[in-house]
Formats: structure tokens, sequence, C-alpha cells
């Protein structure tokens, strides 16, 4: 299994490819247990959001290393319309589209490290890690 | 991959059999809708065990298939949820609230059958379901002979169809 992984999101099919990707990466890189499905889970909810936010992005799943810490980083990003107030977007329950409004605070909670970029017009990049414990 | 739906006596089974994409659950709700309506199911079980993620759409979709299908006249029930995946669920804050679960298709059919029992007191005597002190009211003779008259319905339908009893088949883990 290469050490990274590039899934191109444009329908359901690659969510759930970005899901197995993450699993079989987080597996190799010594997850174990919960870890793999709250990753998979994680990476569900983000590949998601560019599918129904953005219409098509890509999922980039590898290894992280940093200083004596090991473990997965996942990056989603799209070139779609781009999130205007992030801390509204991150409060748990809100929606633009009558979701749950769950997905973003929820990735976030799931794995360790969890950052957002996003601009105007120009996209929105989201970067998640966790850490080998 | 389509779900397939096995019709058990007054249930419907769905068993998940791989991963699902959102289309996939879309249309297991519409089969869901049909059959309901087309056999007068009173219960429907789906059988989640090979899920290896729920996540916020998957978790939307069921409970939005389990209130269809209760304004259709049929409880849902949700069974064989995985212990990491019920973890990921909780962290993320996902409910199931107003579905049905249970452990396993066994317990899933035990949960249906004490529903369906209530059902007919309601029905039969417009009756609540617990008594003043409380507890559960017990089929009454005319409700028993009633069941026992659908199961022998069922059974003689089985013989023709080839349906096995529920323990017997094999569910695909
Ligand atoms: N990639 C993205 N591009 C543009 N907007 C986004 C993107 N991801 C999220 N958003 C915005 O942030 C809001 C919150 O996202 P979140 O995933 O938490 O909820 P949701 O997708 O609306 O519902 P749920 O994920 O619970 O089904 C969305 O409604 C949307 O407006
Ligand atoms: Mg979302």
């Amino acid at each position: 299994m290469a050490i990274e992984s590039r899934v191109r999101i444009s329908d359901t099919a690659g969510i759930v490819t970005a899901r197995q990707q993450g699993r079989t990466l987080a597996l190799e890189l010594g997850f174990e247990g919960s870890d793999l499905t709250v990753i998979a889970t994680a990476i569900s909810e983000v590949a998601r959001n560019i599918l129904d936010h953005a219409k098509s992005g890509e999922v980039i799943i590898s290894r992280y290393q940093h200083g004596g810490k090991r473990g997965i980083c996942v990056i989603a990003c799209d070139t779609g319309p781009g999130i205007a107030d992030i801390e509204q977007a991150m409060q748990y329950g809100y929606s633009t589209r009558n979701g749950l409004g769950i997905g973003l605070p929820g990735a976030k909670l799931l794995m360790d490290e969890f950052h957002i970029k996003s601009t105007v017009g120009l996209g929105t990049t989201i970067t998640m890690r966790k850490w080998m414990h | 991959m389509r779900v397939p739906i096995l019709k058990q006596g007054d249930y419907l089974i769905a068993s998940v059999q791989s991963v699902l994409s959102d289309d996939d659950l879309r249309l297991l709700r519409d089969d869901l809708a049909d059959r309901v309506g087309r056999f007068r199911s009173r219960g429907v079980i789906i059988d989640v065990t090979v899920l290896d993620v729920i996540d916020s759409f998957a978790t939307r979709t069921l409970r939005s298939v389990a209130h269809m299908l209760k304004l259709r006249g049929a409880h849902t029930v949700i069974v064989g949820i995985q212990p990491d995946v019920a973890f990921a669920m909780v962290q993320l804050g996902l409910t199931l609230a107003g579905v049905g679960t249970a452990l396993d298709l066994e317990e899933g059919l035990e949960y249906l059958n004490g529903r369906s029992h209530r059902l007919h007191e309601h029905r039969a005597f417009g009756s609540r379901e617990e008594d003043r002190l409380g507890h559960p009211v017990r089929p009454t003779r005319h409700t028993q002979e009633h069941h026992a008259l659908r199961a022998h319905e069922e059974d003689e339908k089985k013989l023709f169809s080839g349906h096995a009893s529920p323990r017997s088949l094999d569910y695909g883990h």
C-alpha cells in the first residue's frame, strides 16, 4: 500500500473509496479497534461535505510524522464556493441545507487535530490528523 | 448494491450486504415503502451488521426511513450496529432517536413481536398500552387467537413460498 492515497470525490462511490482507503492506511500504520472506525467516519463526513457543498474535490490520506509522534493525515480540498463564516459552520447543529449540521464539528471531535482554511469563491481545505497513542 | 428485502410473516427484513452508497440508501427507503404497502407489513428490521461506518448522512437516512415507514403503519428496528460504529456515532453526537434498535435479528424480532401484541390490544379495545398500575397489558385470549390464526396463515404461506423460519436463515454476515 502506498504511503499516500488520493481519492477524487465527485460521486458517492468516491466517499466510500476514501473511507476504505483511510481505514486501510490507518491499519497499516498500526491504528486498531475503534480508531479505525473513527478515522473512516471523519473521512466520510469531510468527503460528503465536498460532494454536498462543493460538488467535487479530493481527499488525500497520508502518514504523518512530527517529532516523536506518528499518525495519519487527511486533507480534504475543493475549489467550491468556500465558507463565509467558519466559526458559524463549525457550530454543532449549524447547516445551510437542512442537514444535521454535525459533519464539521463531528469530524473535529473524532480527530486529534482539525484545521480549516476557506476563501469564499476559491474553495475549502480541511486538514485533520489523528495520532497514534 | 441493492439491499435484498425478505418477507417474514408480518415483517420485512432488509439485510444490508455491503457498504452502501447514498443512492443505495435511497433505493432501500423506496423499496421498503413500496413493500410495506404491498405486503401490509407491521414491522421492518434493517440489519446493518456489515456497515463499517454510520455517518451523519446514514443516520439521517435511517431516521427518515423509520419515520416514513411509521407513517405507513410499520415499526422499524435497526439491528447489528457494531460496537466500534456505535462508539464513533456517540462521539459524533449522532442518535437514532425515535427509532427502535436491537442487538441482533433475534432481538429485533422479539422487539417487533412485543410491539405488535400491544398494537393489537390497542386496536381491539382502544385501551392504553399499560394498565393503571403501569403494567404492560397482556394479550387477551382474543388477541392470542388472532395471533395464532395469523401465524397459521403465515405457515401456510411459507409452505407454498418455500420460506424457512427466521432462525434457520443465513443472513450473511
Ligand atoms: N467543503 C465545503 N464547501 C462549502 N461549504 C461547506 C463545506 N463544508 C461545509 N460547508 C458549510 O458548512 C456547513 C456545516 O457543515 P456540516 O458538515 O457541519 O453540516 P451539513 O453538511 O450541513 O450537515 P450534515 O453534515 O450534518 O449532514 C454546511 O451546511 C455548509 O454550509
Ligand atoms: Mg456535512
